[in-house]
């Protein structure tokens, strides 16, 4: 199942032109910088834009030349950048509205949406009472009542202050993991694509740079993303066991093993793993006397320039891929190039 | 205290502004909605119509509309072709009269509440699933509701008291057609004050009580945005 869209926006000061495939599975990311069309694109996935254009979700036509499905008859959920709630209705009705006039509506559905959000003790409330975090909170489920086929989220971050998004972001995670609705997310943050995201669509300036897994677009050299303070990559591993002695847990992955300081997970679980291309350094030998205890056996894939002294490296461990941010000479003293086998030693790992 | 044609006025004036009100809200809400939300080009012509009696003499109003209703008149004569009274110097005509001459006090609050309620709210509104009627009634309506005080109101309060477009059109015929503003204008010229007084003095004070209303609706709810902001 996916979503096949192809549309083209003229505005006095602004172009939109994509042409796109967007599997319904999952959190697709639509990364841009502001003006880059990212809103506008999911608007017209909406319905919300008056634009010409195709849109196909699953075997439903929803526009074409001559067919227009309406955005009160598409099965989408949608969070606005603010949480744009009815002030004249209180919490609880803000939800039920959506609710009532659900296309199949389910009334575990906003049970769940609601508890999932913890917002339980806000029902009675009136929607000035409520703090900026817990407004997007009652937005999010009042888009999750109407057991939508797809969730749309429009920067549900963007308006709110340091101490709120760390509020939101848990819930977030947690619709991710809970449930099997996939959501099609836009933001210009890049740590929020990669807490959230699965896939990542590249908007600039209206037109698609970029389309795929999360883990190839952070890793494409050719692309903004790879380079950079924050250059980064993703990997999905699992938990494999807990060293009791000396309070590390075992990761395992499709590259090999990864050491962290002991994390309250079940064996098995799984995690994401965020690995920044400057904490990763490269040696031809692997090292015993060091007090680095992540060394991975690693195939350069590709090499690009950073800057006048430093190259970017996409390395492969596994089906896996990593970055590793070098200076030229140490490139040049250590022979890179492209399938060349190397050490790894990767000094920190974050888990998301 | 009153006597009966001063209650016959004042029954013929609440009467009037009663109905008159009611029929501008019914024409006024979908005509206010789409001046807040059309792009037409030609808006400003008609915005500008609708607000003529605001400056126009009500005699200026009064004349063309007795000319137009009369039996020689466009309006007037149609009804006669049709077997109907003319309606020049009848409560129908005087409605009619009211309508036009109190229309800009309320289309412009109505139209004013539904620009400021924006247009996120009915997309809001739209992503869950209401259909355009619908959001209309349950999210523009509700939102806009001390606009539709204030509309009504001003309505009422304005049809009350007018007085030139009545004279003209209206032709004071006592039980039918004489307001209580005319009224009061006989007792001046009879110079009985005294009687003038009481119904001068009643319309100042629910004129003054209802714009009360008004002012401090408006006050609450402006206050109320700034706090949820």
């Amino acid at each position: 199942m996916s979503i096949e869209c192809r549309f083209n926006i003229v505005r006095t000061d602004f172009v939109l032109d994509v042409d796109l495939m967007i599997p319904l599975t999952g959190v697709t990311a639509i990364f841009g910088p502001s003006g880059s069309g990212k809103t506008t694109f999911l608007r017209a996935l909406a319905g919300l834009e008056n634009n010409k254009g195709y849109l196909k979700v699953g075997d439903t036509i929803w526009q074409d030349e001559k067919y227009f499905l309406p955005t009160h008859q598409r099965s989408i959920g949608y969070v606005f950048q603010e949480a744009s709630l009815f002030e004249h209705l209180n919490v609880k009705d803000n939800i039920e509205y959506g609710f009532k006039r659900a296309i199949e509506s389910d009334q575990s559905v906003m049970h769940r949406a609601i508890i999932l959000l913890q917002i339980e003790h806000l029902l009675g409330r009136r929607t000035d009472e409520l703090s900026g975090g817990e407004r997007q909170r009652v937005a999010i489920a009042r888009a999750l009542s109407l057991s939508p086929k797809m969730l749309l989220m429009d920067e549900p971050m963007a308006s709110l202050d340091e101490k709120h998004k760390k509020e939101i972001l848990p819930f977030l995670e947690n619709l991710h993991a809970e449930l099997d609705i996939p959501m099609i997310y836009v933001t210009h943050s890049i740590d929020e694509v990669a807490h959230l995201a699965d896939q990542l669509i590249l908007l600039d300036e209206g037109k698609v740079v970029g389309n795929g897994k999360i883990s190839e677009m952070l890793t494409r050299l050719d692309l903004s993303l790879s380079h950079g303070e924050r250059a980064s990559s993703i990997i999905e591993a699992k938990v494999l066991e807990h060293d009791e002695h000396y309070n590390l847990t075992t990761i395992d992955f499709s590259g090999g093993q990864l050491f962290v300081p002991r994390k309250q997970l079940p064996v098995g679980c799984d995690v994401r793993l965020r690995v920044e291309a400057r904490d990763v350094s490269l040696t031809a030998e692997r090292q015993t006397q060091t007090s680095i205890l992540n060394i991975l056996p690693v195939i350069v894939d590709e090499i690009s320039d950073e800057s006048d002294a430093q190259v970017i490296v996409r390395l492969k461990a596994g089906d896996d891929l990593l970055l590793s941010c070098v200076t030229k000479k140490s490139a040049e003293l250590l022979q890179l190039q492209k399938g060349k086998e190397i050490y790894a030693q990767i000094k920190s790992v974050a888990l998301l | 205290m009153l006597n009966e044609f001063d209650l016959a006025a004042l029954i013929v004036t609440l009467k009037l502004a009663s109905i008159s009100t009611l029929i501008l809200l019914i024409i006024g809400t979908p005509l206010a909605w789409w001046l807040a939300n059309s792009k037409w080009k030609l808006k400003p012509l008609l915005e500008a119509l609708i607000a003529l009696p605001l400056i126009l003499p009500p005699t200026v109003l009064g004349f063309y509309l007795l000319i137009s209703l009369g039996p020689h008149g466009a309006v007037g004569g149609a009804m006669q072709w049709l077997g109907a009274q003319p309606l020049a110097f009848t409560f129908a005509g005087l409605v009619i009269g009211s309508v036009i001459y109190s229309m800009p006090f309320v289309v412009q609050p109505l139209q004013n509440a539904f620009v400021a309620i924006g247009t996120r709210p009915m997309e809001v509104a739209a992503t869950l699933r209401a259909t355009p009627m619908d959001r209309f009634f349950t999210v523009a309506v509700p939102l806009a509701r001390t606009g539709f005080v204030t509309a009504a109101v001003l309505g009422f309060a304005h049809t009350v008291g007018e007085f030139g477009v009545v004279l003209m059109i209206g032709g004071n015929i006592p039980g039918e057609t004489q307001v209580l503003s005319i009224a009061i204008y006989d007792h001046v010229e009879a110079l009985e004050y005294g009687n003038a007084h009481i119904l001068a003095g009643g319309l100042l004070l629910v004129s003054f009580i209802m714009l009360v209303v008004v002012y401090s609706l408006n006050r609450h709810f402006s206050l109320l945005q700034r706090s949820s902001r």
